[in-house]
């Protein structure tokens, strides 16, 4: 465990939540994980604050992606409690976007029927479901040619066909799995905005996993860094940074602070 | 401009073909009687196919074939399905699937005659035999490797396990069922072909070969081989255009 001692000698943080953590939208208490005979996470509570932009960071392998994909129910828990506002998932309306969007939409599908099949699944009549994802497109000032099929898009349209079919059923909450690391770095930049208007228009609780720190800072109302595995909060800071956040953000005294902060956290943990 | 006159390059063989064939015919490599020249088999295939004896027995094949097809689509898809969603129960009965896949159809033979007696359904249900293991591998395998992220993204939303077949998995397999059916269908020409020749045949393209050969009416022998060849070839055309207006996506 001690490689150096003033890295272990610094303590971990305390608290599931923000320290200053407004009320939480998801609680995980108890969670523990193993794949064969690896314990990725042990006794892990962790507090996700309602209607916040969570980025969660950590060195490879430290079980970020599992984390969402834990608390979506995308792989079962060995045990503890995922809570949603004291609901459970069943009864909670979630959307999630996966990295690799050229396996996760259906190609046999146009990119409009693959945003109506997401309401469909929901039992919204096929006239009305038609109706939500017109309401949608002009929403968002979207200009795609949705009656496309989704290989003959741009990687960056595929994935915002992707986040709109996770939208449009109007989730509590919104996983994002890396979501823009297959795309080139213009489509990046661009699928940021896209997201962070998306944020500020909906206010819905989001969280979304990076290995990329500047754009989970840039993102985050919090940054949730993990440690090595077993999984443990690193630090969970609050990244104080006015919104809508846009380039000039990225040279923001307190954004490179806060950036430079969570990379020495983030550096500490790597060496633990 | 190459791209124009590329086109027309198989024509080069075609004619390379013909050009060597009425050379093998001038410098005699072979007695005429066995090798006919091009034109004789020419009028030969026209006549035959404009109402005569070959066009009955030509369609008599693809009846045959069709029905061969259709009976191993019917039973190999459904059970495709079933063995691909249970890969253990795929893994229990793999090593039938694989040998039988690997036995020469045209042994089974003796077996089906013995069965079913000298008559069309032999034929038929030989080469559906054939075809059906060809499409069975294919589909279970189509099944069982749906993409993993395509399923978890029907999961998420919501979908029940039910849907999650019918709406993923089955489009899923599809682009590996049609490689299924573009194989079966080739083999179960083949092995009508073969049927035709030798169990107690009476008609169909095997025939009309083997009995042109037995009494020496080379044109016409060599006209029911480029009519089976036609047809195999026609046969594969059409599945591959069934193909990529159904499943428009495989490969992309």
């Amino acid at each position: 465990m001690t490689v150096s001692l003033d890295a272990a000698d610094v303590p971990l943080h305390w608290s599931p939540g923000p320290i200053d953590g407004p009320e939480p939208h998801i609680t995980v208490r108890g969670l523990y994980k193993q794949f064969n005979d690896t314990v990725i996470y042990e006794n892990f509570d962790l507090d996700i604050p309602r209607g916040k932009f969570v980025s969660v960071f950590g060195p490879n392998g430290c079980g970020k992606s599992t984390l969402i994909n834990l608390i979506s129910g995308l792989i079962p828990l060995d045990s503890g409690d995922v809570r949603f506002g004291g609901k459970t998932l069943q009864d909670t309306r979630i959307g999630y976007v996966f990295q690799n969007y050229r396996e996760a939409l259906f190609p046999w599908m146009s990119a409009f029927e693959n945003i109506v099949y997401a309401l469909l699944l929901r039992k919204v009549s096929r006239p009305e479901a038609e109706e939500r994802v017109h309401k949608l497109v002009t929403h968002l000032g979207v200009r795609i040619d949705l009656t496309l099929f989704p290989y003959m898009m741009s990687g960056g349209q595929q994935q915002l066909v992707s986040i709109m079919r996770a939208l449009v059923i109007e989730p509590e909450v919104l996983f994002l799995d890396e979501p823009f690391s297959a795309l080139d770095y213009e489509m990046t930049l661009f699928m940021r905005e896209q997201l962070q208007r998306i944020f500020e228009e909906t206010g819905m609780t989001m969280m979304l996993v990076s290995h990329d720190l500047e754009e989970a800072v840039y993102l985050a109302d919090y940054v949730l860094l993990l440690t090595r595995r077993p999984g443990r909060i690193a630090a969970y800071p609050r990244i104080d940074v006015p919104r809508p956040r846009n380039d000039a953000t990225l040279a923001n005294a307190e954004f490179v602070r806060q950036k430079a902060e969570a990379l020495e956290i983030f550096q500490r943990e790597v060496r633990r | 401009m190459t791209a124009k006159k590329d086109k027309y390059l198989p024509l080069v063989g075609v004619f390379g073909l013909i050009a060597f064939w009425y050379l093998g015919y001038f410098v005699r490599i072979v007695d005429p009687v066995l090798l006919p020249p091009p034109h004789a088999a020419a009028k030969a295939l026209w006549q035959g196919m404009m109402g005569g004896k070959l066009y009955s027995d030509f369609l008599v094949t693809v009846m045959r074939t069709l029905a061969a097809i259709s009976i191993a689509a019917v039973i190999a898809i459904p059970l495709g399905i079933v063995l691909g969603a249970n890969e253990r129960l795929y893994r229990a009965v793999e090593f039938i699937i694989d040998f039988f896949r690997s036995t020469p159809a045209s042994a089974m033979f003796p077996l089906f005659l013995v069965i079913f007696g000298v008559g069309d359904r032999t034929k038929i249900f030989v080469a559906a035999f054939g075809a059906a293991l060809v499409i069975l591998f294919n589909v279970a395998y189509g099944v069982m490797n749906a993409r993993k992220t395509r399923i978890l993204a029907a999961k998420i939303m919501g979908a029940s396990n039910w849907r999650i077949m019918k709406d993923v998995v089955l489009m899923e397999s599809l682009p590996q069922t049609f490689v299924g059916l573009r194989n079966g269908i080739s083999l179960a020409l083949v092995i009508v072909v073969v049927a035709e020749m030798f169990i107690g045949s009476v008609n169909g393209i095997g025939n009309r070969v083997f009995t042109a050969q037995q009494m020496f009416e080379m044109p016409d022998m060599y006209a029911a081989i480029f009519a089976a060849g036609a047809l195999g070839y026609g046969l594969n055309i059409v599945f591959l255009m069934i193909e990529k207006s159904f499943v428009h996506w495989s490969g992309k």
